[in-house]
């Protein structure tokens, strides 16, 4: 540059300070090429140091221009930034320059109040270097413009744009300071390195809750490597090896994996070897019973006797009324349906004349009727099954023959059930009694009767026949038989209670009753002489007395106008021997002694009682039998050593009616907590803590020593008394004259400094705690290896190995395992669904990163 | 009459048997049983009902069978029954006793006997009691075991200000006092190698991570780096490489895996190996750091502790610090953990530790207290569990990493003020370096025994400490393993200060009481610590 480069820039810097100082306020970003070089070479006659700042400035200004300014404005910084190092030497006159300047400056009468102002160097100058001075003057387009204007070759659009950009009213915003800006920068890097730290974070997780660390971290582990880990690393790497694994790769085979085509694989995974056994098993077993049954279904039909066939559809009708019962239990909708099916039947039967007699064979039959024996019984049967056929499945009850039917045919219910508990002590129970006894009453005056000899039709038949019955109901027997048993224990019962149950009866009803029965019976003989003939007259007694009963019942159900002799004396006589316990209060005697105690304490009460307790004393006598069977209730008196104070309260009512509401109610709760006498079982409770605190005698007593011994030999009496030792009797208990309180002595005060009296931090309840302490550890009570997972320590480290930081490759192991599964060698094992699964994951993270 | 019969028959089987095996000895017990069996069941007439009773001797087994059969129905007869009343008759049962010889006999005589044993809970009644008994045994003996010290390396003629750990060798360790330093090899217990390297304090000391070379930092402004070998007969002493610094510099460290380091001193320098002007410089409005310590798991990552009561944390790739966190008292030392890349502990004057998560420095998570005293130092086992702090109340205090109180103390009488101490990258062993020119060796585990463990050794060990760690809350376990002698004045001291934080708790709560209900704010003792966090 020339030496009197000072000068040039002298005016230059003189324009400057006159026309637009504080390039911070500019008004747009544009700005003319030509000052901005200005500007620069005002600069660069100060610091070479400051060039580059400089530029960087001007470079953030220029933004906005064309391409050809922009390459000006380079050039023309290139040569300041080259002249710098030169001008160093002139750097006293710039100064002097600048004072001179500035004193003219000063001459303008506008500009001297400001300069005489005494101010914070940091205003004046800032940090892009550039002097504040005159800040707060707006500079105008047309100052800038103003130097285009006289060099006629100023570019045209440049002057265009600025002119459109003079309609922008909208101003940059000042860039922050430093401060501010590294602040940013900080929280920024920040953000970006506590994200990056975090990955970590699953894995110390990891570490913190894994059972067991072995340090060394990383160690690989001794023994012998798999094949396919060592032939994973391998690679082929002469041409013939390539060509051999292009060859494998093309047909599919596998590679590292040398047993298994992906076909293979393939058709493995969709049914294993073992699974394919147990299918083919099964095929086979079901073929087998196919052909089985084929076989038997075909051997069945190939059978000529009819018996045979007969017998078999019997069979399967009994088998198709079990299951229809059956049925019935567990799904009735079915069932309905069946039963239709049933009732259809039934109407073809009765459209039909199938059974009847009117078919040849029948009348075959009616004619050999009368001097073959078979013959009759093969009507019989035909006719029976019409009868079957036809009945009406939905039995009407008024039917009398109907009802003797049933009773006989069927056993009653209550044999099936289990025998009533007669357990008194809970008044629940007694209670229920009082709908069972008529049953019961039944049950013991029903005599033994078989009900397969009354009701089977085939008595006459041939035994072999039977037998072959039989044989068929065999399952039938073993049930009926159980029955049996049941039944003769019961009657054996029967003995013993059955004067009791006579006495109850007067003995003009019991004549009655058989009255009624026997002509009862004339009735069912009438309609069905057949079955009447086979009852024996035992039987018959037995039956009617069951049916008079029956009767009896229902009269006194429903008052009955059919039989106005019998009916009401029966209701009246037998009901209340029959329903005496159900009727009968749960309340003894004693309970109504304490009751009056109770109700004497008031006055107006008394008349009440008196007239309860008389009223009480009539009742006592009709239940004086049923109380002799019942249990004693549970007596405070009677549990209780002391005396129980009588707790004064307002029970007593004044009025009558409620009396008797209460004494219900009293009722109702001590039926209630009939069960569970807590105050009893308190004070067994303490008897029992007393006895185990008593000292019991030792008796150090060897058989054998000085004497014989031997089996049945005893000790002497002398070596007895000589070995027994007396322990002397401890002091009282404590709780000896508190009589609702029991006071353990067990607790030791010498155990209790090894107790943990606070429950430890982790744990909730005390429960966890003692379950941790509870489970032994040690060898004696484990076996070996279970000891040795217990006791395996959280920390194992190698001895003389260095145990290096946690590196990175760890963590991103980890992630890898987390994504794809263990290790690489179980990558090659996968399918090819969770390959791609997991190569998508990975493109995911590639997408996101 | 039967008795008689089917003794006969019982004999004549037994000798069909005997025969039979005497002919075939190897068959198997069950095969024979079953054989005898099938015999019984198809070989005798018709009659529906028999017993067999025997007793039969094999070389090493004995069988009793019993062998009824239910008399089928049609044929059943009182008389039969009254016959046969001597025996229940059930269902069929076969009763074995017999025994595999392969539970009982060892396989050759130096096998240990085998011991069968019932391991059900009936007969071996009392287990917590016995388990209790032997939990307070095991505690007993760690006690009586607890001899933590294991030997002083002396030598050194200035209090000893620093040490390194060496990298790749366990035995040697580098240690710096105030006038020089010294290479020791630590199963010898001997000084290797002294050299003269600065002069004045030997401020700071750390290994190259591939352990050929090491760096020092003095006061006299320069920062050299040695080789590990000792020179060659004839060779002189000469560091590989000295940089002259500007000021003096009171730390420094290396990278884990590059060749760079970075110390403090004014400010925190990034140094390359090559260079020997930093790459990189912070400072943030703070005059003087007293350490600087690399992240060992995110490498990149640094943290030092500044005069201002400040911790700093950096990026070394970022142009700007990260954050700083404001205490009350300032921190002396601070060491990264190991395992986990986010976790740091630093000691600080007023007495405690305090371990912070990087990420949320507003609170440390877990102060730890118990030194009566300014905390000098810091470091954390290999394994990350644990770290052990020197203190200048002359003691050496391990805490777990997430406990408040230290689990163990170490003093002797003749330690002085405890300025380095470092923690054995195999996890066996610390060193602790303290003012009175000693340098000394420590379990880590004060009750271990030291050397290779036979397996059953290890076995009672490892089933000691489950049995402790079980009953560790019970009051005379926990009274007798915490139990620790401490110097009278340690003692009193924290007694003292216990005192009187319970007088401040106090009174602070009596002016809460007293005061407008939600004015005094409950603090809690961790954010007590923290002044502020500048972002």
């Amino acid at each position: 540059m020339s030496p009197n480069m000072p000068a040039v820039e002298h005016a230059l810097l003189r324009q400057r300070t006159a026309d637009l100082t504080p390039i911070r306020h500019l008004h747009c970003t544009c700005v003319s090429s030509e000052f901005l070089v200005k500007m620069a070479k005002s600069k660069a006659a100060r610091k070479s140091g400051e060039n580059m700042k400089i530029t960087s400035s001007c470079e953030t200004v220029v933004q906005g221009m064309d391409d050809e300014d922009d390459e000006e404005l380079q050039r023309a910084l290139a040569d300041d930034i080259i002249s710098a190092s030169e001008d160093e030497g002139g750097s006293d006159d710039e100064r002097k320059h600048c004072k001179l300047l500035e004193a003219i400056s000063s001459l303008g009468g506008k500009k001297r109040k400001k300069l005489t102002e005494r101010s914070e160097a940091s205003i004046q100058v800032s940090e892009f270097t550039v002097n504040a001075e005159g800040e707060g003057d707006k500079i105008h387009l047309s100052d800038l413009i103003g130097t285009l204007d006289k060099t006629p070759s100023a570019l045209i659009k440049t002057k265009k744009q600025l002119k459109n950009l003079q309609h922008n009213q909208s101003t940059l915003e000042t860039p922050l300071t430093r401060k501010e800006t590294e602040k940013i920068q900080r929280e920024v890097a920040f953000e970006k390195t506590s994200k990056e730290v975090s990955r970590w974070q699953s894995v110390v997780l990891q570490n913190q809750k894994a059972e067991q660390l072995v340090f060394p971290l990383n160690q690989e582990p001794s023994g012998p490597k798999r094949i396919e880990q060592v032939v994973a690393g391998w690679k082929a790497q002469t041409p013939l090896e390539q060509e051999i694994f292009s060859l494998l790769r093309m047909n599919k085979q596998p590679l590292h994996d040398p047993v298994l085509t992906p076909t293979e694989e393939a058709s493995l995974r969709a049914m294993s070897l073992e699974e394919a056994k147990i299918r083919r098993a099964e095929l086979q077993k079901t073929r087998v019973l196919q052909s089985y049954y084929e076989a038997k279904a075909k051997r069945g039909k190939r059978i000529k006797s009819k018996k045979y066939h007969r017998i078999q559809k019997k069979v399967m009708r009994k088998e198709y009324l079990k299951q229809f019962d059956e049925m019935v239990k567990t799904d009735p909708a079915a069932a309905l349906e069946e039963l239709k099916k049933m009732e259809l039947s039934r109407m073809k039967e009765r459209m039909s004349l199938k059974h009847q007699n009117s078919g040849k064979w029948a009348k075959s039959k009616a004619i050999m009727a009368k001097y073959d024996d078979g013959a009759r019984k093969a009507m019989q049967k035909q006719l029976e099954v019409n009868k079957d056929l036809t009945q009406k499945l939905v039995i009407p009850a008024d039917e009398d023959e109907e009802d003797e039917e049933e009773s006989a045919e069927t056993l009653p219910d209550f044999v099936n059930d289990v025998e009533p508990i007669l357990d008194q002590v809970n008044p629940w129970m007694r209670g229920k009694l009082s709908t069972e006894p008529m049953m019961e009453e039944s049950n013991r005056l029903h005599p033994p009767v078989w009900p397969r000899e009354v009701g089977k039709p085939g008595e006459g038949r041939d035994d072999q026949e039977e037998d072959e019955e039989q044989m068929e109901e065999t399952e039938e027997e073993s049930l009926l038989r159980g029955f049996e048993e049941r039944r003769k224990l019961r009657q054996t019962e029967d003995v013993k209670v059955a004067p009791m149950t006579m006495e109850e009866n007067d003995d003009g009803k019991k004549a009655e009753i058989l009255e009624i029965s026997d002509d009862d019976e004339e009735a069912v003989e009438i309609s069905d002489d057949e079955e009447a003939l086979e009852v024996s007259d035992d039987e018959e007694a037995g039956l009617s007395n069951f049916t008079s009963l029956f009767h009896g019942l229902v009269n006194h159900m429903e008052p009955p106008a059919d039989q106005p002799k019998a009916g009401p004396g029966l209701g009246q006589g037998e009901s209340p021997a029959l329903l005496e316990e159900g009727l009968v209060r749960v309340r003894t005697l004693e309970d109504v002694e304490l009751l009056s105690q109770d109700i004497s304490a008031s006055d107006t009460a008394l008349l009440t009682t008196r007239d309860l307790g008389t009223e009480e004393t009539d009742t006592q006598s009709a239940t004086q039998q049923a109380d002799k069977k019942r249990k004693k209730m549970i007596d405070p008196n009677e549990v209780l050593t002391k005396e129980a104070k009588v707790i004064e309260m307002p029970l007593a009512p004044t009025a009558v009616e409620d009396v008797e509401d209460k004494e219900e109610q009293r009722v109702i709760i001590k039926e209630a907590f009939a069960g569970d006498d807590v105050i009893s079982d308190f004070l067994k409770d303490k008897r029992k803590q007393e006895e185990a605190g008593r000292p019991k005698v030792i008796d150090l007593t060897l058989p054998g020593w000085g004497e014989w011994g031997g089996l049945g030999l005893q000790p002497s009496r002398s070596k007895r008394k000589r070995f027994r030792v007396k322990v002397a009797p401890p002091p009282p208990r404590q709780d000896q004259k508190l009589p609702n309180i029991i006071i353990a002595e067990k607790r030791d005060s010498s155990i209790a400094a090894h107790q943990v009296c606070q429950l430890p931090f982790p744990f909730e309840n005390p429960i966890q705690f003692e379950r941790t302490i509870r489970s032994p550890v040690g060898r004696t009570w484990n076996t070996q290896n279970t000891v040795q997972k217990i006791t395996a320590p959280k920390v194992v480290t190698q001895l003389g190995a260095i145990i290096e930081p946690i590196a990175r490759e760890d963590l991103i192991k980890d992630i890898r395992q987390a994504v794809t599964g263990p290790s690489i060698n179980l990558e090659s094992d996968q399918g090819p669904q969770k390959k791609r699964r997991s190569q998508q994951k990975k493109k995911h993270k590639r997408k996101k990163n | 009459k039967t008795t008689r019969g089917m003794l006969s028959d019982s004999r004549v089987f037994d000798a069909c048997e005997n025969r039979k095996s005497k002919r075939r000895k190897k068959q198997s017990p069950t095969d024979f049983r079953l054989s005898r069996l099938r015999r019984d069941s198809s070989g005798t007439s018709r009659s529906n009902w028999k017993i067999n009773t025997m007793i039969m001797k094999t070389n090493n087994s004995i069988y009793l069978c019993r062998q009824s059969f239910f008399p089928s129905r049609n044929s059943c007869s009182p008389v039969q029954f009254r016959n046969s009343s001597f025996i229940h008759i059930h269902a069929m049962k076969v009763k074995v006793l017999s025994r595999n010889p392969d539970d009982y006999v060892r396989e050759t005589k130096l096998d240990i006997q085998r011991v069968p044993r019932n391991y059900d809970p009936s007969l071996h009644p009392f287990e917590v009691p016995r388990e209790y008994t032997r939990a307070l045994n095991a505690t007993k003996l760690e006690r009586v075991f607890a001899k933590p010290f294991l030997a002083s390396l002396d030598g050194h003629r200035d209090g000893v200000n620093c040490m390194a750990k060496h990298p790749k060798s366990l035995s040697t360790m580098l240690s710096g006092s105030c006038d020089g330093e010294v290479v020791w090899n630590l199963t010898k217990r001997e000084c290797v190698r002294t050299l003269q390297a600065h002069e004045g304090f030997v401020r700071g000391m750390v290994v190259r991570f591939c352990g050929t070379s090491f760096f020092t930092v003095g006061d006299d402004k320069t920062i050299k780096q040695w080789k590990m070998e000792t020179p060659g007969y004839g060779e002189e002493e000469e560091p590989l490489n000295t940089i002259l610094g500007k000021s003096v510099f009171t730390s420094i460290d290396h990278h884990q895996k590059e060749g760079v380091f970075v110390t403090c001193g004014q400010q925190v320098d990034i140094w390359d190996e090559q260079r020997s002007s930093p790459i990189r410089s912070f400072s943030w409005g703070v005059d003087s750091f007293s350490c600087v310590r690399f992240n060992p798991v995110e490498t990149e990552l640094l943290a030092s502790c500044a005069s201002d009561r400040s911790i700093v944390l950096y990026d070394m790739r970022e142009a700007t610090p990260l954050k700083k966190v404001i205490m009350n008292m300032r921190s002396n030392t601070l060491c990264w953990n190991p395992m986990e890349a986010y976790n740091f502990t630093c000691s600080n004057e007023d007495y405690n530790l305090y371990t912070y998560d990087m990420r949320y420095l507003d609170k440390p998570f877990t102060v730890h207290m118990d030194h009566v005293s300014a905390v000098l130092d810091v470091d954390y086992s290999p394994t990350g569990k644990e770290f052990v702090s020197a203190s200048f109340d002359k003691t050496i205090r391990i805490f777990p990493k997430d406990s408040g109180h230290s689990r163990e103390v170490y003093h002797t009488k003749r330690m002085q003020h405890v300025i380095s101490i470092k923690w054995s990258s195999d996890n066996k062993y610390i060193l602790s370096a303290s003012d009175e020119m000693n340098i000394r060796l420590w379990k880590a585990n004060a009750s271990e025994k030291l050397g290779l463990l036979a397996p059953r050794e290890k076995a009672a060990v490892n089933y000691s400490q489950k049995l402790k760690e079980k009953f560790q809350h019970h009051p005379q376990i926990r009274r007798i393993s915490r139990h620790r002698h401490l110097p009278k004045s340690i003692y009193s001291q924290s007694k003292e200060l216990r005192v009187m934080k319970e007088a401040r708790r106090r009174k602070e709560r009596n002016v809460r009481k007293h005061s407008k209900p939600g004015s005094m704010p409950v603090v809690t003792e961790k954010e007590k610590h923290v002044v502020t966090v500048v972002k």
